[in-house]
């Protein structure tokens, strides 16, 4: 249990070599953000018949260095109504998080250093997963706050919805979360990988069925505010969501954050459903191979969240709540009471599924009962666009002549 | 707790000293701040200061749950609340509503610190009566101990507790369900406040 690291009580070289990890995979996090920045630029700009970023570098390798070094002198402005200390704190309280949940993710095996034998990931907490469940709960301060301490329309807006898709598709994710916990027996990422590396049928995403990995990644791409669930910044409603007062080194931190995250979700996935850093190893330097298989596996979910943005268009902010929690959640809890049902024995397995599928028709039904109602409603009343729009201008007349009032 | 060898480790005594600093702080913060979102987020930062706290007792799932419940759903409830009501304002603290309620408050809290370090002289609060045994068994980790207790001695209190939350989801449901017979309701609504 626990990085063989700790083993044998912290002294000086287990403390250096616990901070070395941390810096390394800070750095290569940086770095590969960065690579993360040109390649979505680069890709979107071929699937657009466009050239892109080709000026800084070889292919415009160094195109989000230059920028990175642009925004960082840039003249950094505080908008005059905000909060002065939520404002700057906001910004580190979306970085941090996105750091912090990759440090659970396990990239490698063992490797053996000068007599100190440790694990290739920075910690490995026996809480594991839900490590991740609480800095992705916490994530939302960012943007809530960033929204907010702005003192301005367009980003509080943007905020309270960021804050309400997040929390929305929590819950799912958890559920799904639950699911591979539960088949893998453990809490821990590195046993939950262990326990996937026998064969590719052990992977998470063919042990659990596909449909929690599937939950899992539409929730993560809700919670990363990415297309098609970006509306939390559409620039034809919001101008550019909680961050629009920001701008210079605090946007490039917004910035970060959000490409950090992509990387770290995309990691989560592979730990939890493809079996981490599982694969076919040679004997010619054995431990590479894992962090090959492991670095592989997350680009192919890197290349999928650009190619989702070329491709979809954004949803509308009812479909998104919709979405949330009338199709996933109760998919979500219905799956894991099957799986759980199925582990007891195939008796009880059949039992929940046939339960399951019963309360999946009357959902059904109950949510197509509301629509109907809602229609006829609506046609009673004569709430059509015609009579919506004279309400509205109803409306605004009566908040004028009370304005009027009010003023004198 | 004279009966107790404290046997901490440097490691243990530091992440201890820097978790009560953390939580102190927060705490003294929520008191005093003007701003209702800044004592918001010194509370956030007090529940991590517990959450590492927890994490030294061993007690791992506590401390995850801690940052998932509080930390991630009540405070941001808090924030909504203080947010779209907009009470995010300085207010004045002259005037007292209630004038007795700082004496009361004052003797309350020397009351509930005495009650403190009385239970804490006993072997109460350090789980030796406890039903459910240790927090991390024999070779076992802290969340199955947990689950094994939840499910099996205390399954009755669980499941009741979590009724209680359903009933509590559907109480507020039916409150904020508003029923939509006629669609002049806004207009009238918005005439009543302007006569007013």
């Amino acid at each position: 249990m626990g990085d063989p690291l700790f083993a044998h009580g912290v002294g000086l070289a287990v403390l250096i070599i616990a901070i070395v990890k941390v810096v390394v995979v800070f750095a290569v996090l940086m770095v590969a953000v960065m690579l993360m920045i040109w390649m979505e630029r680069k890709v979107i700009s071929d699937m657009q018949n466009r050239i892109g970023p080709n000026r800084a570098g070889p292919f415009g390798l160094l195109q989000s260095l230059a920028d990175g070094i642009k925004l960082f002198f840039k003249e950094d402005l505080l908008p005059d109504k905000a909060d002065r200390v939520v404002f700057r704190l906001a910004p580190y309280l979306t970085l941090v998080p996105a750091f912090l949940i990759f440090t659970i993710v396990p990239i490698g095996g063992a490797v053996d250093i000068a007599h100190h034998a440790f694990d290739l990931q920075v910690a490995d907490p026996p809480m594991g997963i839900l490590f991740l469940l609480a800095l992705s709960s916490v994530s939302v301060y960012g943007s809530m706050l960033a929204g907010w301490s702005s003192g301005s329309k367009y980003p509080l807006l943007g905020s309270v919805r960021a804050s309400a898709q997040m929390i929305s598709y929590e819950a799912a994710m958890g559920l799904a979360v639950a699911a591979v916990v539960l088949e893998d027996h453990t809490l821990s990422t590195r046993a939950i990988v262990a326990a996937q590396s026998a064969s590719v049928l052990h992977w998470g995403v063919i042990q659990t069925g596909i449909v929690p990995f599937l939950i899992f990644w539409v929730a993560a791409t809700a919670e990363l505010n990415r297309p098609p669930f970006d509306l939390v910044e559409g620039e034809q409603e919001l101008v550019g969501g909680f961050h629009t007062e920001y701008s210079s080194i605090r946007f490039a931190l917004f910035y970060l954050a959000e490409f950090m995250n992509m990387i770290t979700m995309s990691a989560i996935m592979v730990t939890l459903f493809f079996g981490g850093p599982d694969g076919p190893g040679f004997h010619f330097l054995p431990w590479v191979w894992p962090i090959l298989w492991f670095v592989g596996k997350t680009f192919v979910f890197l290349y999928i969240y650009i190619w989702i943005r070329a491709a979809l268009p954004r949803l509308r902010y009812d479909q998104l709540m919709d979405l949330g929690w009338k199709r996933l959640i109760p998919l979500a809890l219905g799956w894991l009471l099957i799986i759980a049902a199925f582990r007891v024995d195939d008796v009880w397995g059949f039992a929940v599924f046939a339960g399951c599928l019963l309360a999946a028709a009357a959902l059904g039904q109950s949510i197509r009962v509301g629509q109907r109602r809602r229609q006829i409603e609506a046609e009673t009343t004569g709430e059509g666009r015609a009579a919506r729009a004279a309400k509205q201008v109803q409306l605004r007349a009566l908040a004028a002549r009370s304005e009027e009032g009010g003023a004198r | 707790m004279g009966h107790l060898v404290l046997a901490a480790t440097v490691p243990d005594a530091v992440t201890f000293a820097i978790a009560a600093v953390i939580t102190v702080t927060g705490a003294l913060g929520v008191v005093l701040s003007r701003n209702p979102v800044h004592a918001a987020l010194m509370l956030i930062m007090t529940l991590f200061g517990v959450a590492v706290l927890f994490v030294e007792e061993d007690a791992q799932f506590l401390a995850a749950v801690q940052v998932i419940v509080y930390a991630g759903a009540i405070v941001v409830l808090f924030l909504f609340v203080i947010m779209l009501l907009g009470v995010d304002r300085l207010e004045s603290l002259a005037a007292e509503p209630m004038p007795a309620q700082r004496w009361v408050a004052l003797g309350l809290g020397v009351l509930g610190l005495a009650e403190i370090v009385l239970l804490s002289r006993g072997k109460w609060p350090l789980g030796a009566h406890s039903v459910a045994g240790t927090v991390n068994g024999a070779g076992q980790q802290n969340v199955s101990v947990l689950g094994k207790a939840l499910f099996t001695t205390y399954l009755l209190p669980f499941e009741i507790t979590s009724a209680l939350l359903v009933i509590a989801v559907i109480g507020a449901v039916v409150l904020a369900r508003r029923p939509r017979t006629a669609g002049t309701a806004e207009i009238e609504d918005h005439a009543e406040a302007e006569d007013t």
